[in-house]
């Protein structure tokens, strides 16, 4: 007789050949939870996907990449010999020539405000999958479509995400034009070292996204795919909770 | 364990989301107003009032975004604990470095 967990379906023989009679019975207690795919389902002895526990754990150890960044930051903050400084200005000893504050915190904001944007529509993004098998209310209007649509607020997390680039790379592009390169004083190193890190992320989270569209226009995501729409979510969200910490540290407050 | 389940399973709805959109703009928008106020910025309050709104945001968007506020408490651990020693870490570098 086959083994099954509490709601009747069969548990893949990888579970049961672990052996442990606490491992099988925990695992299947919990199978229940994730849908009809158990051939796909990673099993854990905690009764969650591996994949979440895995992205997890992985955004964890992005903490600890991102507080060194930082703390490298924030430790040379303030000492850099020559200019440009982020929030004063300064005239070169020899040439006289003077240098602006270099920070723009007009045009942070507002690529902070399209991050922010972005995590919304990835939320949307997620729960228009998670949906997508309920029909939708009778007389439903074009807010209901519009919020039913995956392909929508995917693309509009990829555009929002695409659009905070192109601010990082003005941003980027205007410095080196104004004098401050990774290699011209402690501020220019660390500063490009941390955001170029953020802007990488970002790219990586851009292409993630492409994937999952390009998936969608292929075959339609639905509510089995949840699961890996909400692990690439959550790697967005993170990049976007890291650029919170990065905009107060680095462009709001002075030195 | 179900209970856990259902709990892993419950994401807000889209007003929700929409609230927690418009509360982190106002904040975001409160910061940057509160950088251009010279003498707010020359005072020892603006220092710690960032942190504060920078922290309220970090934690509205990783309970309701990253729901983490209503996942299972493994989820929870594996963020709260590296943060913590990421963010002690912070502390105690800037401490050693004499940066605080």
């Amino acid at each position: 007789m086959r083994a099954a967990d509490s709601a009747g379906r069969p548990i893949p023989s990888s579970v049961l050949s672990l052996g442990a009679q606490p491992l099988v019975s925990a695992t299947a207690h919990a199978a229940p939870a994730h849908g009809s795919h158990e051939e796909h389902h990673h099993y854990t002895t905690t009764g969650l996907d591996s994949r979440k526990i895995a992205v997890w754990a992985f955004i964890g150890s992005e903490c600890m990449l991102f507080a060194s960044l930082i703390s490298t930051y924030l430790i040379y903050k303030g000492r850099s010999i020559v200019g440009p400084f982020p929030h004063t200005s300064w005239t070169h000893p020899q040439t006289g020539q003077v240098f602006k504050p270099i920070l723009n915190i007009p045009v942070t904001s507002a690529s902070t405000f399209v991050l922010l944007m972005s995590s919304l529509a990835m939320v949307l993004a997620l729960s228009a999958v998670e949906n997508k098998d309920k029909p939708l209310p009778a007389g439903a209007g074009l807010g209901d479509r519009m919020l039913a649509s995956s392909k929508l607020w995917l693309w509009a997390t990829c555009l929002l995400g695409a659009g905070f680039l192109a601010f990082q790379a003005y941003e980027f592009t205007s410095f080196v034009h104004e004098g401050l390169t990774i290699k011209t004083n402690l501020f220019g190193s660390t500063f490009f070292t941390l955001t170029g890190f953020h802007g990488a992320h970002v790219t990586a989270g851009v292409i993630w996204l492409g994937t999952l569209l390009a998936i969608d226009y292929q075959r339609g995501l639905g509510p089995k795919d949840a699961l890996n729409v909400d692990i690439a979510a959550l790697y967005w969200h993170f990049v976007d909770v890291v650029w919170i910490a990065i905009f107060t540290l680095l462009y709001l407050i002075p030195d | 364990m179900a209970h856990d389940s259902q709990a892993e399973h419950y994401h807000p709805s889209w007003k929700e989301y929409k609230w927690v959109a418009l509360i982190l703009t106002i904040i975001t928008i409160v910061e940057v107003w509160a950088y251009y106020i010279p003498s707010f910025v020359a005072s020892a309050a603006f220092v710690p009032a960032l942190l504060i709104m920078s922290a309220v945001k970090f934690a509205i968007v990783v309970m309701f975004y990253m729901h983490l506020k209503y996942d299972h408490k493994l989820f929870r651990a594996l963020f709260t604990g590296p943060l913590i020693i990421a963010t002690a870490t912070l502390l105690a570098l800037l401490a050693v470095m004499s940066a605080l």
